[in-house]
């Protein structure tokens, strides 16, 4: 049933984009509600009659997964949520594939986030993710949530040397010198990772350059689609690998689904959107095409004129 | 004396900064003066908050132009910042701001989230109907420019592989997902550097005008 619901909407959209082509071929252009109207049908269907496709790891993704992977069970990860709602559909899937991936290691886990916005998140990672999959996980042992502090890079400037200066408590406003995970750890040079996931500023930029760079602490940042090509310059040597927007996330859940089975009933958003994602690309191509064929009509039109 | 003081402070925090980079003994001054922003930028929030208040409450009060949307924005203001300030639904005082059952998780769970998420995806459809009007092969460059956006449009989803991944793998570089990575790590490098790397040398010739003095436009009008 699904599958009928998937071919007669893609069967709708292919007619749909032949009947533009026909009139395109008369060198005129096309109502933007039109274009828009086919985005809704092709998202809309592609959510509704759940369509997935199977995902390979790139390099860049499968570093950070190396990454986490090996290092010794134990050691000190930092994930920073520097991102608000209406960047969580694309990175969220990251985070939460980070924290499971940290946890099924046991990796010790510190949790914060520079954006105000983010501490919801955050929390949320935390109550749906962390808490119910791994009830075992003890707070102040195996994870730890600093909050969000407001400074932005400020914030980044002083953990560098001292996490103490900054954070005099914890999330829940327990100090941090009586928290076990912070017995030894001063500054972010403690930490074996960091994982900045964001978009913005301050977001994973500033994590590098004012954190993993002069620190020496190997970051892998997680991104929104839009600033991930900002961030390359920094691969391999600042950043060991990177996710980018929705691809990336759904690379790493693959690889997780791939290589733990305790986790093939999770929750795959990445993965699930992969699907609206190559059928809205698929839609932009067949419309780029589209316009060109107006295009180049229509010059010869106005040239035979 | 108005703008000698701003410009000296400017000058001293400038310089120790810069020195707490290089000179290990001038490292928690660094720290300091990142916590003194970190105080200074508290009042930020009330002078934001106030400004907000002040702009919006003329405007109804003159009854401008869209003035009911600043009423919208002077409830919303009020009922976050009660709701922030003291912590209702919240079981305990110490708890986070937004811990579970607060108005604060509720007012972000149910709108702040859903409103800034809908803003966002409305971009899937202006993208669309830009790519339609802009990516047109009119000379090369905008050529090379509308394949690239092809090779990396197919090479973010799994279609590109499937319809390259049959070429073997030691030619492995002509499947689409590989030529989008090439492009990220080629071309885009190459040019993100560049950008980079002058800003980064803009950023030091500016530093360097207000650490001096030479550049007062921060301070507002240039007439004492």
């Amino acid at each position: 049933m699904t599958n009928i619901g998937l071919y007669f909407s893609i069967g709708i959209i292919v007619i749909g984009l032949l009947a533009i082509l026909r009139y395109s071929l008369k060198g005129k252009d096309i109502d933007r509600r039109i274009i828009f109207l086919f985005m809704f049908i092709t998202v809309a269907s592609s959510l509704l009659f759940k369509m997935e496709f199977p995902e390979k790891p790139t390099l860049i993704v499968k570093k950070v997964f190396n990454k986490i992977e090996n290092l010794p069970e134990g050691s000190r990860i930092l994930i920073s949520f520097d991102f608000d709602p209406a960047m969580k559909p694309e990175v969220m899937p990251m985070a939460n594939a980070f924290v499971r991936h940290c946890m099924v290691k046991k990796h010790k886990l510190y949790i914060m986030t520079l954006w105000a916005t983010g501490q919801a998140l955050m929390l949320e990672s935390i109550e749906e993710v962390l808490k119910p999959e791994f009830p075992d996980a003890v707070y102040g042992e195996d994870y730890t949530s600093l909050g969000f502090k407001a400074g932005g890079v400020g914030v980044l400037n002083v953990i560098i040397t001292d996490f103490r200066k900054m954070y005099a408590t914890d999330e829940h406003g327990t100090p941090l010198d009586e928290i076990p995970l912070f017995a030894e750890v001063t500054s972010a040079k403690d930490m074996d990772l960091i994982l900045p996931i964001g978009g913005g500023a301050p977001g994973p930029k500033e994590w590098i350059l004012f954190v993993g760079d002069p620190g020496k602490v190997p970051i892998a940042p997680g991104l929104a689609a839009v600033v991930a090509p900002l961030i390359y310059p920094y691969y391999p040597k600042q950043a060991i690998g990177l996710l980018g927007g929705v691809k990336g996330a759904a690379e790493y859940e693959s690889e997780l689904l791939r290589n733990y089975d305790q986790f093939k009933d999770m929750d795959t958003p990445a993965l699930s959107m992969m699907g609206p994602q190559t059928m809205a690309h698929i839609v932009i191509i067949a419309f780029i095409i589209i316009g060109n064929i107006t295009y180049f009509r229509k010059r010869r039109m106005n040239d035979n004129a | 004396m108005k703008r000698l003081i701003p410009v000296l402070i400017t000058s001293i925090v400038g310089t120790v900064l810069v020195f707490s980079v290089f000179f290990p003994m001038a490292e928690t001054w660094g720290e300091d003066f990142s916590l003194f922003f970190d105080i200074i930028a508290v009042f930020a929030f009330f002078l934001g908050g106030g400004n907000l208040v002040r702009v919006h409450l003329i405007k109804v009060l003159n009854k401008k132009g869209d003035w009911k949307f600043s009423i919208v924005t002077l409830i919303a203001f009020a009922i976050t910042l009660t709701a922030g300030l003291f912590k209702f639904g919240s079981v305990d005082i110490a708890a986070s701001v937004t811990a579970e059952g607060t108005w604060m998780q509720t007012i972000f769970n149910n709108i702040i989230a859903p409103l800034s998420s809908t803003m966002y995806a409305l971009l899937a459809f202006f993208v669309a109907s830009a790519s339609y009007r802009a990516f047109r092969a009119k000379n090369r460059e905008a050529t090379i420019l509308l394949i690239a956006a092809f090779i990396i449009l197919l090479g973010r989803t799994p279609l590109g592989m499937f319809m390259t991944g049959w070429i073997p793998e030691w030619f492995s570089i002509a499947q689409i997902p590989n030529l989008a990575v090439w492009i990220m790590n080629g071309p885009n490098l190459a040019g993100q550097r560049a950008i980079l790397i002058g800003v980064g040398l803009g950023v030091v010739a500016m530093s360097l005008r207000l650490i001096l003095g030479m550049d007062r436009t921060y301070l507002g009008s240039d007439h004492d």
